[in-house]
């Protein structure tokens, strides 16, 4: 059984002239010490995923359908107080902008104890122990000076690391890391992605990583979901996606990039931008932008196809897998 | 070698942190002393940006690149060297002389949500800068200009009467790229014109870029710290570390044979499709602050060649076999 399994999953939000779906039919699952990357530009609904998962939409956002299933029981439909228990213990978290996340007029060895505390029946003595070994594990210099420090006394590298340590502090079986280091600079960037990834095998921690970077996902996870306008569109082993992507959307996402591109040339362009959740399109929600859009893609939501290891919501796929099917049974 | 457009000198700028004179005065051991602080954000910075080009400037936060765009751009007086446009030299110009160089020269900025007044319609926004610029023009020349740029960044000319707000970013990001070339400039600073931009959104205002280059001969100077964006873009490149320029060289030479071991640490750490695992040069601590500046080469408490003269003796640019002008004791010695 998954570790985490989310079943299709609807998120609204109620505003005035009625709701707005932002997310529609979301199914996927994390297994144990699994590394599962979640893509997509602004507006996909990628975050609202990673915070529904805790049940951490805010008024007026709501779950109006599907099951979220750890360890078999639905975090959809349990108590706040129930899910208190699993929130930061269970299933941690990591926000993108450290500063924010981080309580400026408390030092961080009273965040981290507090932290701890809130779950432990221990001495604080013995919980400011475990924040000392966690702050070691992600290799802050001089760990003990770091517990009496402030916020505003650490850079912004140093005060995502202390976030890591927070996620670790009681073991957590998840960490869901929301853009962890789309504030940070490149060399920064990519040490702190290297630290996550290796304490993530290390400890045997499943991460759910929600980011826009494709270079990223491609080097941290297995297995990686792309989403477009509140749907998943294509899931499946990230090596196969990133190689050679089925969905038209993420072969654009792919072709868009500059590293793909010749030195000097255009660059592939998706033509348009992602709709508002104001007006979603019909049928298919990407079809105003894509090139092979037919009339049955303004019909429908496309059913998910399998092609490989890899999961597709597109009629485009769909018939191309049907002629290949039909090419060999004609063959033979 | 033509002239340079625009030639960068010893340009450095501090920007002072110490407050007035009252707030500088503390009392140490039995006597008044008076303490100076400053960020050194530029400290001796030498460019050209050859014609038709695009010159970009590279470095992490805090290196002093968009300090150096605006610098260029008289949106900062620089506390030491000088800038010359053309020939001329343009940062101690009287406001009235300096009126033709703000036509030719024209910026783009990072965040199209604030470089656009929410108060004006994008009519209003594009004809600001032609009407101040060509006070005699008639209201059909403006209008046939503010066409004319709306038709080429591709926004519809039916927009007019609306206003900033009802855009996307990189509708906006277009927005703001008409209303730098409604005056027709030679010379563009695009200050990170595209990080603020999804993905599928980047590639369109980059090829956006790219096609006013090609059919109006622009020259840009490219601020960003996405190298990806560099190497499809740049003609040149400039690495930039706490307000020096650490390593200059053709893009194609920079991406394929970097020299400083701060580029090579940079190149190394982004993160690539093709690569299952991060695989990059690890460097030690962090950016020091520009408050105190280190002794000596100012990476060389990071670098992994450092040895003594790093840190007593600070790096000149020189120019090696490749082309490739780079400020680097290990390089000069042979040592890398």
């Amino acid at each position: 059984m998954a570790l985490l399994e989310v079943k299709d999953l609807d998120v609204r939000f109620a505003v005035r002239g009625g709701d707005l779906t932002a997310l529609r039919g979301i199914s996927f699952s994390l297994d144990k010490g699994e590394r599962l990357g979640l893509v997509g530009e602004s507006g996909a609904g990628k975050s609202v995923a990673a915070f529904s998962i805790l049940n951490l939409i805010a008024q007026p956002g709501y779950i109006a359908g599907g099951q979220i299933l750890f360890e078999g029981k639905d975090l959809a439909a349990m108590s706040e107080r129930e899910l208190r228990r699993i929130r930061g213990n269970r299933i941690a978290m990591i926000f993108q902008d450290p500063m924010m996340t981080l309580n400026p007029v408390l030092t961080i060895g009273t965040q981290m104890v507090e932290a701890i505390l809130a779950h432990r029946k221990i001495s604080k003595k013995e919980a400011r122990a475990i924040a000392l070994d966690r702050l070691q594990k992600v290799q802050i210099p001089s760990p003990e000076k770091r517990l009496d420090q402030y916020p505003h006394e650490l850079s912004g590298g140093m005060r995502q690391r202390v976030i890591i340590a927070i996620a670790l502090l009681l073991d957590p079986e998840i960490i869901i890391a929301d853009e962890p280091t789309t504030a940070l600079d490149v060399t920064i960037q990519a040490e702190i992605m290297d630290l996550l990834l290796n304490l993530c095998e290390q400890e045997n921690v499943a991460l759910m990583l929600i980011t826009h970077d494709l270079g990223v996902v491609s080097q941290v996870t297995q297995r990686m979901l792309v989403m477009y306008s509140g749907r998943i569109i294509e899931q499946g082993p990230t090596r196969e996606i990133i190689n050679d992507a089925q969905h038209p959307y993420t072969q654009g996402l792919i072709n868009a990039l500059p590293q793909m591109g010749e030195p000097g040339e255009r660059l592939f362009q998706i033509p348009g931008s992602m709709p508002s959740l104001k007006n979603v399109p019909s049928g298919c929600p990407f079809h105003p932008r894509c090139n092979f859009a037919t009339e049955q893609c303004k019909q429908a939501m496309p059913e998910y196809v399998r092609s490989g290891n890899v999961n597709v919501a597109c009629y485009e796929v769909a018939n191309l897998i049907e002629q290949e099917k039909r090419m060999q049974e004609a063959e033979s | 070698m033509t002239s340079p457009l625009v030639s960068i000198r010893g340009l450095e700028k501090r920007f002072d942190l110490s407050g007035s004179l009252l707030e500088q005065i503390t009392f140490e051991g039995g006597r008044f002393r008076r303490k100076q602080e400053a960020v050194h954000a530029i400290n001796g910075v030498d460019l050209e940006v050859q014609k038709g080009e695009a010159l970009c400037v590279v470095g992490e936060s805090g290196c002093g690149k968009s300090t150096v765009a605006r610098t260029v751009m008289g949106l900062l007086s620089p506390s030491a060297g000088e800038i010359h446009y053309d020939g001329q030299r343009i940062d101690n110009l009287e406001r009235k002389d300096s009126l033709p160089y703000r036509r030719k020269m024209q910026m783009i900025f990072q965040n199209p949500y604030a470089s656009l007044n929410p108060r004006m319609t994008i009519q209003q926004t594009l004809e600001e800068p032609i009407r101040f610029h060509h006070p005699d023009w008639s209201p059909v020349q403006v209008r046939d200009k503010i066409h004319e740029v709306m038709h080429s960044v591709g926004i519809d000319q039916d927009w007019g009467n609306r206003f900033g707000h009802e855009f996307s970013g990189g509708q906006r990001q277009r927005i703001a790229i008409a209303r730098a070339l409604a005056v027709d400039p030679e010379f563009i600073v695009a200050d990170e014109p595209i990080s603020a931009l999804d993905v599928s959104i980047q590639a369109q205002v980059l090829n956006l870029l790219m096609d006013a280059q090609e059919s109006r001969g622009l020259t840009y100077l490219f601020i960003t710290h996405d190298l990806a964006v560099v190497e499809h873009f740049g003609t040149r490149v400039a690495v930039m570390y706490l307000g020096r320029v650490c390593e200059l060289a053709d893009t194609k030479t920079l991406f394929s044979a970097p020299r400083h071991p701060y580029t090579q640490a940079l190149l190394s750490a982004i993160p690539k499709l093709e690569d299952d695992r991060p695989n990059h040069i690890r460097l030690k601590g962090e950016v020091p602050t520009p408050v105190n500046l280190p002794s000596g080469c100012v990476f060389h408490g990071r670098c992994p060649y450092a040895n003594e003269r790093c840190r007593q003796e600070v790096p000149q640019l020189i120019t090696t076999d490749g082309g490739t002008q780079v400020a680097c004791h290990a390089v000069e010695e042979g040592r890398l």
